[in-house]
């Protein structure tokens, strides 16, 4: 028992330690670039003339056709396997998590297939952020009320 | 030159970002859903005690495209609603501000399914 426990603890750490340094380093210069990309976007659609909303908007928009293209062609994967959460956290992320179970669910149906799968993760994410959004509101509501 | 430092400081805080969220995976085994989850509250927290902004004004791109961004916008808009049409804003808000990046996450989705064949997974 001893020896098992010792073992998993020696399994553990041989298994873990050199590639969470890895992982960091490639999460921090791919997520880093991604966010880069997201920055010139924004800054040449500035230049195009729109307003910092619509741009901001935009740049969303463009990353996530960006990912949703990139998934579809299976070159996402690849990358998102080496990056880690350098592809999770920023918006690609949250395109490939709509993307992904879209194509892989499309032999399931349309309707309860994609239809239903498409939000596997997205689905959370909408709920806690626009809940989260929701409580924020009712609370600035009544902040406001007594200022 | 202040594109030279827009993207350096974009690059360091939204690498950063990525960091953080790796490690929480590594160390923690969060799984990558509950890291999206999180991002996006964290940012309507952010936003919802005033550091969305001035974080925003700091590094750009590098706080807005990370997940945290789409719950800074999330924040901003319901602000604006309840500004604008009181306590039916906290309901409108949210889902008025996300609404680009959800519709066009779900359009070329579908798209993507349609025009794409299933691939096996390669481990």
């Amino acid at each position: 028992m001893d020896n098992k426990q010792a073992y998993k603890k020696y399994v553990d750490r041989r298994a873990a330690r050199s590639p969470v340094l890895r992982n960091c380093v490639a999460a921090f210069w791919v997520g880093g670039s991604i966010c880069v990309l997201g920055q010139l976007l924004l800054t040449l659609y500035r230049r195009l003339g729109l307003l910092l909303d619509e741009a901001s908007t935009l740049v969303s928009v463009s990353l996530i056709f960006l990912a949703a293209a990139l998934t579809a062609l299976g070159i996402f994967d690849r990358i998102a396997r080496y990056a880690g959460a350098g592809t999770l956290v920023p918006i690609t992320g949250f395109a490939n998590s709509v993307v992904s179970p879209a194509i892989d669910t499309k032999s399931e149906g349309l309707v309860l297939g994609v239809g239903a799968k498409i939000f596997t993760i997205a689905g959370p994410v909408l709920l806690y952020g626009i809940l989260c959004g929701a409580v924020y509101g009712v609370i600035y509501y009544i902040v406001t009320l007594f200022m | 030159m202040s594109l030279f430092f827009d993207c350096l400081f974009a690059f360091l805080v939204g690498g950063a970002l990525c960091v953080i969220a790796q490690l929480l995976i590594d160390l923690t085994r969060l799984t990558p859903a509950r890291i999206l989850v999180t991002y996006v509250s964290v940012g309507v927290l952010l936003g919802a005690v005033g550091l969305y902004e001035p974080l925003y004004e700091f590094a750009g791109c590098g706080v807005s495209v990370p997940l945290i961004g789409f719950g800074g916008t999330i924040a901003r808009g319901v602000r604006a609603a309840v500004h604008e049409s009181g306590l039916l804003g906290a309901l409108t808000g949210g889902l008025q501000a996300a609404a680009g990046g959800t519709a066009a996450a779900i359009v070329f989705g579908y798209l993507a399914a349609l025009l794409s064949k299933s691939r096996p997974k390669r481990l």
